[in-house]
């Protein structure tokens, strides 16, 4: 017999390209470093030789005096382990060669780090600020640029009240306010950069018909109730039918990545609550994952499972939400989305009882979690487990999957292929709809996954219609472990060691992933040793999921562009961070 | 049932009449008929957005007390709440769709990031509070507040109208100005009312910058 083929083990590229790649030598650092100018053919060798075909990530790092990092990283739609590799680049005028040929789902990511860091993609095909505007002087996340709320480098600062009395942050600035501009800024002068940018670069499609039709543009969004949030889509249409669509975000960039890179270790997690509103359990695991994986220290047994029954109800419960919502989107104002309310309540009443508040739960901890189950709350969770969620779920599904508008609407709208969906990066249902049964669960077990029986939904048309699909199916399979874990749950235990304020993190980096309800989502986390993150960098699934809605929403009608971003179930908090 | 809200107190009216007949000032009336009505605008920012839409859902419930219309469009809509973080990018908008709204108008700004900027304070895209921009009347505190809490807000509003006069309501004075102006996207955000302070302070920067340089030199040479 041959040998098997592992496809959790990475390649020696240092010993396959000894020219251009090396391996990362640092302690705590994983991965390569590509030289910049092969970087190109050493991302298409690892695509077409090697199976690493799916960009999950792509950031960067201020090694602030010495250089900047571009981190990326990249798995096998198979399965296993993430492959990290680095270019590095220096800070003055630092350019790097464009993915995008190669991995289209780097388009909106290679933005983002160009919008922070500074740093030019060559042959980017749009490379505009994407989370703040055109005009904004600064590139936020590199270390030596201050906010204008700046007060020290790294929290805790060292005094609140100095004197014995509170200090606004207001009152040390000029303006009274969180405003900043260039010296010798004249506001008379400013001409705002205008949008044209953006609507020049939607493109008209080469007159085929003969007919010379005007192209319109509209724009949905900032406010919009379709919108969920405050996105905004700038489409041209021709008639009814999109010819193209460019989304526009940032209207909630609330800096987590500036702020976390102030906080402590432990500061941060409060904050990943926020980024995705809706399921802050699952945050909380991903960034616990990280950190645990640099600290190196694993939870105990008793919180292990607590962990996966509160991520599987948060997942129900977003699960509930999104399909409320995408009703909504088609047009069935409201109702469907109290029925789905109505469960999610019951949901969030446990997050209150367990952690103290319905939304923001801030229950992990590293190496355990805040405290142990209540009593009472087991029971609860075995009854909504075992007969209510079950109950309502097969209710929903028979209200809905049938009914004739929701077909009508939702089927063969908005289409994704497979090889489209890896190639744009998608994750989560998305890409689990389009025939790519990729749930990190099984590929990259994390936690206490591995013991669990549940089967990986996949659907097959990649539409509106199987994408609804899977997360009903995907909550059955999350009721089918809740009832695994409320049996498994042992006594014990739920935190490692002693709690602490400041946790002492070993230099290095990690990047932990789960598969939220959204897919996956990613903490990239960078350490120095000291109290505070180097870098604490969010993989959010939703606004990379987004890189495939131009696609989607090609020659489908305007309004079916709203159902498919409701299918799409992005969440603002995540999508700007 | 006699109206207590409408009525005006001290009058008598006679018991056989008391369903049929109210005696009112038209303060009275006008507030009575605009506080038991409120249309919010359906507009969610973040996080808080959540939280209200869960009052506006069965367990909670706002259309208990008139407000069962949330109207996306803000010509319709006469209270605004504003839930969520305030960032930079959306504050001209924010305000664009406070100037379309039809007086009289209400601010309800929910959750601590709405109220004075909230755990983003610090954040470079972040406005500490809406009320640098708009006038608010109520503030709800939490994070998100609990949909308990933004009802209470909400009544307190109601509260808040039924004081109001006719006489005395900002809107109908000669010198009331209807537009806020909107915010422009620079180099950070601009207040069109703020132009003279910022030129002025931007070129003190300037003339230190321009010495400290002069200094910095002079010690090389």
């Amino acid at each position: 017999m041959s040998d098997p083929i592992l496809v959790s083990t990475i390649p020696d590229f240092h010993i396959l390209y000894p020219e251009n790649v090396h391996q990362d030598e640092r302690p705590g650092y994983t991965g390569f470093i590509v030289q910049s100018p092969f970087l190109l053919e050493f991302a298409k060798a690892i695509r077409d030789d090697w199976g690493y075909d799916f960009l999950t990530s792509v950031t960067a790092v201020d090694f602030f005096p010495e250089t900047f990092e571009v981190v990326y990283h990249l798995f096998r739609s198979l399965g296993g382990g993430v492959l990290t590799f680095k270019v590095v680049l220096p800070r003055e005028n630092p350019k790097i060669d464009s993915l995008y040929n190669i991995f289209p789902g780097s388009e909106l990511q290679e933005r983002e780090v160009y919008d922070m860091y500074g740093i030019v993609f060559v042959n980017h095909p749009d490379l505009r600020r994407i989370l703040l505007w055109e005009g904004f002087a600064g590139w936020p996340l590199r270390k030596d640029w201050k906010e204008a709320y700046f007060e020290e480098e790294s929290k805790p600062f060292s005094s609140r009240w100095p004197n014995g009395e509170a200090v606004r942050s207001e009152s040390a600035n000029p303006f009274h306010a969180n405003l900043k501009y260039p010296p010798g800024f004249d506001p008379e002068k400013w001409i705002p950069d205008g949008e044209d940018a953006l609507y020049m670069g939607l493109k008209q499609p080469e007159n085929s018909d003969g007919m010379n039709t005007d192209y319109m543009i509209v724009n949905l969004g900032p406010q919009h109730p379709s919108t969920h949030g405050v996105f905004r889509m700038a489409a041209l249409v021709d008639g009814e039918t999109v010819v193209d669509l460019k989304p526009v975000v940032g209207y909630l960039h609330r800096n987590h990545e500036k702020i976390g890179e102030r906080n402590t270790y432990l500061q941060n997690m409060p904050f990943t609550d926020r980024i995705d509103y809706i399921n802050a359990m699952s945050n909380n695991f991903g960034y616990a994952l990280a950190v645990e994986k640099l600290m190196g220290i694993k939870p105990p047994e008793r919180a292990e499972y607590i962990r996966v029954i509160m991520a599987e109800l948060s997942r129900i419960q977003s699960h509930f939400m999104v399909t409320g919502f995408l009703l909504n989107d088609l047009g069935a104002f409201f109702t469907p989305a109290l029925y789905a309310l109505k469960e999610r309540e019951l949901i969030l009443d446990i997050f209150e009882e367990v952690s103290g508040s319905r939304m923001m739960c801030n229950y992990f901890r590293f190496g355990g979690l805040a405290r142990d189950l209540p009593e009472g709350v087991l029971k609860k969770i075995h009854d909504l487990a075992f007969n209510r969620l079950p109950r309502k779920i097969d209710e929903m599904d028979e209200l809905l999957t049938e009914n004739e508008i929701v077909t009508a609407r939702c089927k063969g709208i908005g289409i994704l292929s497979a090889e489209r969906a890896i190639a744009l990066s998608a994750v989560g249902p998305i890409l689990r709809a389009s025939g790519v049964p990729y749930d990190i669960r099984r590929a990259d077990p994390y936690s206490i996954y591995d013991r669990f029986d549940f089967d990986v939904i996949v659907r097959y048309h990649g539409d509106i219609y199987d994408r609804y699909l899977v997360r009903i199916e995907e909550m059955r399979e999350s009721a089918r472990i809740l009832q695994q874990a409320i049996k498994q749950i042992p006594e014990g235990p739920i935190f490692e060691g002693k709690s602490q304020y400041q946790v002492k993190v070993p230099p290095g980096e990690s990047y932990g992933r789960v598969e939220g309800p959204r897919g996956e989502l990613g903490f990239y986390v960078v350490s120095n040793g000291q109290p505070n993150p180097v870098r604490y960098h969010i993989r959010a699934p939703s606004f990379i999921n987004l890189t495939g809605l131009q696609e989607m929403c090609r020659n489908e009608k305007i309004a079916d562009a709203v159902a498919i971003l409701g299918s799409i179930d992005i969440v603002l908090g995540e999508v700007d961070r | 049932m006699v109206n207590e809200g409408l009525n005006k107190p001290g009058v008598d009216i006679p018991e056989e009449m008391q369903n049929q007949v109210a005696i009112t000032t038209l303060d009275r009336i006008y507030n009575w008929s605009r506080s038991k009505s409120l249309w919010p605008m359906m507009f969610g920012l973040a996080c808080c957005a959540i939280e209200m839409m869960i009052t506006a859902s069965s367990r909670f419930d706002f259309s208990r007390f008139g407000m069962e219309v949330m109207r996306p469009s803000p010509r319709q809509a006469d209270v605004m709440l504003v839930s969520g973080t305030v960032t930079k990018k959306m504050i001209p908008q924010i305000v664009r769709l406070y100037n379309q709204m039809p007086e009289p108008r209400y601010v309800l700004a929910m959750g601590a990031c709405a109220s004075g900027g909230g755990p983003f304070k610090e954040g470079y895209n972040v406005v500490s509070g809406v009320d640098k921009f708009i006038p608010v009347d109520i503030y709800v505190p939490g994070c998100p507040p609990t949909p308990q809490a933004l009802l209470h807000g909400l009544i307190t509003l109601t509260k808040k109208i039924e004081t109001e006069k006719l006489s005395e309501a900002e809107w109908y004075r000669k010198d009331f100005e209807e537009e806020i102006p909107v915010p422009i996207l620079g180099p950070d955000l601009i207040d069109p009312r703020n132009f003279e302070r910022i030129k002025q302070v931007s070129r003190e920067q300037l003339e230190a910058k321009v010495l400290d340089e002069s200094i910095s030199t002079e010690d090389t040479l």
